[in-house]
């Protein structure tokens, strides 16, 4: 059966330099349908220039980037709106796509902003923003997501919702997901392919295999190793060798 | 009814109003002011050798204007000199040899200052037509573009992720630009095309909340300005172009009254 998961992103040994200095390099992943694949590895590892890279935004790269798909929503790590342009949330919602009126109130209702609906986006707090931003990527219905960092500024409670609703995306909508995230408790316990980075990729696979990676506990320390015991009693499923899922019944 | 020197002149300030209303919105909204500063002072080199060498003025101003504007985008990619500078280079370089070439004319009789500030009363039949076909082609293609354009605007690498190639849609941007100042150099003159361009805009953008409501005011501002300029300039005997300029300033402070209320109002 995952066998027939159509393949959406596929990076082979791709990389990007950018004033003689190598930001990332090498990196090879794929992404399938109904699959959340997830970057990590410290700051100024190459995480956000491997999205980048997949998205088409540099384009100048080595390697080869192969996308299946033009249904793609992005949600960036940073953004800056000018307060020259007057937009509100609902302008923003149909920036690159023409959703319905029903799916932009979905979209909204389901990152709990729908009151911020006829806002203007300057005057969102942080946190608001970054929902209406994860709100505007998921209202296109897309098949493929990249999410750079999405909860950041983002409450608690909020977080935690959040990670649970990129988990039902990737289920409900069968989207395949590039996730880039510092949170190892999630990164662990919600996804299907770990790629850890650092300037090259360290090493990747299922979380099980990643954590007991000798690379990976050295970049992360210890406590990184543990948090999967913590967590592994939430999996409903488990993973072959290749990443693939097997559900448990 | 066209013969009447006034009404070729309202209708041709109205076509311009129409036209300029959204493009100021981008200008504004892209910080390109400078920028269509550079392109209406390579106008005047435009102007100068479609004169030298007997051709269309407004095709000559359009080619020159679109040359100044692609070679200030190569020239970004290649020198480390800021933008502004580049800007104000080529700005002061076309608008040198301009005038260098003016020299050359001195057999012509050359009105330089109709040149500089407009000589909206002096339109003639083809001008009109010019501006409203030229217009409406500029209108039309904007419409098209507007969502690949207005998405790169906000922000670029998300409108180049989810595939709407900004860099396609800004050169074609920067291409309208040129034709606007081609089409309105005769009527508002090279020094007053950007405040043509940006003030109804910036007016517009005090008062409304939306992009769309943005342009659509923006347009209103320019058609006001337009329709009262041309009349005061009539009964006072201004010129005017600097009439319909004056005209703008006057919306803008007036919406910036109304501003000051909305922003106590959110407090």
């Amino acid at each position: 059966m995952n066998k027939e998961k159509k393949t959406l992103l596929k990076l082979e040994n791709a990389g990007f330099s950018k004033n003689n200095k190598w930001l990332v390099k090498g990196v090879s992943l794929e992404v399938r349908q109904g699959e959340i694949v997830t970057l990590i590895g410290p700051n100024g590892s190459g995480k956000t220039t491997t999205a980048k890279i997949a998205l088409g935004i540099y384009k100048e790269i080595e390697g080869k980037v192969n996308k299946f798909t033009n249904k793609i929503g992005y949600v960036p790590q940073k953004i800056s709106i000018d307060w020259t342009l007057p937009i509100r949330v609902i302008d923003f919602m149909s920036l690159t796509e023409e959703p319905t009126d029903e799916q932009i109130n979905i979209a909204l209702n389901i990152t709990g902003v729908q009151h911020l609906k006829n806002k203007s986006l300057g005057n969102l707090s942080g946190g608001e923003f970054q929902r209406v931003l994860i709100a505007r990527a998921i209202a296109k219905q897309p098949e493929f997501l990249v999410l750079d960092e999405p909860v950041q500024g983002v409450d608690f409670k909020g977080e935690i919702a959040l990670y649970e609703l990129i988990k039902k995306i990737s289920e409900e909508l069968n989207c395949g997901i590039l996730l880039i995230s510092h949170d190892l408790h999630v990164v662990m316990s919600a996804t299907d392919f770990v790629v850890c980075l650092n300037g090259h990729v360290c090493c990747s696979g299922t979380p099980q295999v990643v954590a007991k990676n000798d690379e990976y506990q050295e970049l992360f320390g210890d406590r990184a190793s543990t948090i999967l015991s913590i967590y592994e009693h939430k999996h409903d499923h488990t993973h072959s060798p290749d990443g693939t899922i097997k559900r448990k019944q | 009814m066209l013969d009447d020197f006034f009404i070729r002149a309202l209708l041709a300030g109205i076509g311009i109003a129409i036209v300029t209303g959204p493009t100021g919105c981008f200008i504004i909204w892209r910080r390109l002011s400078f920028f269509g500063d550079t392109l209406s002072h390579s106008a005047l080199l435009g102007v100068t050798l479609a004169v030298f060498f007997d051709i269309n003025i407004a095709f000559s101003v359009f080619v020159i204007s679109s040359v100044i504007a692609i070679m200030l985008l190569k020239l970004q990619k290649t020198t480390k000199l800021p933008g502004d500078a580049l800007l104000g280079l080529l700005a002061h370089s076309s608008l040198a040899a301009g005038l260098v070439v003016i020299g050359f004319l001195s057999s012509i009789r050359f009105d330089v200052m109709g040149l500089l500030f407009g000589d909206i009363l002096a339109v003639n039949q083809n001008d009109l037509l010019l501006i409203w076909i030229g217009g409406a082609l500029i209108l039309l293609i904007l419409k098209l573009i507007w969502k690949p354009l207005f998405a790169s605007t906000v922000n670029y690498e998300l409108a180049e992720a989810e595939g709407m190639k900004p860099d396609k849609y800004n050169a074609i941007f920067t291409v309208l630009m040129a034709a606007i100042i081609a089409i309105s150099i005769k009527i508002v003159g090279l020094l007053l095309i950007t405040g043509m361009l940006i003030m109804p805009a910036a007016m517009a953008r005090n008062i409304s909340n939306n992009p769309i409501q943005m342009v659509k005011l923006s347009i209103l501002g320019g058609l006001l300005s337009v329709v009262i300029g041309l009349f005061s300039s009539l009964e006072f005997n201004s010129a005017s172009g600097p009439s319909i300029i004056t005209a703008a300033l006057i919306l803008f402070c007036l919406s910036l009254i109304k501003f000051k209320k909305y922003s106590e109002l959110k407090k």
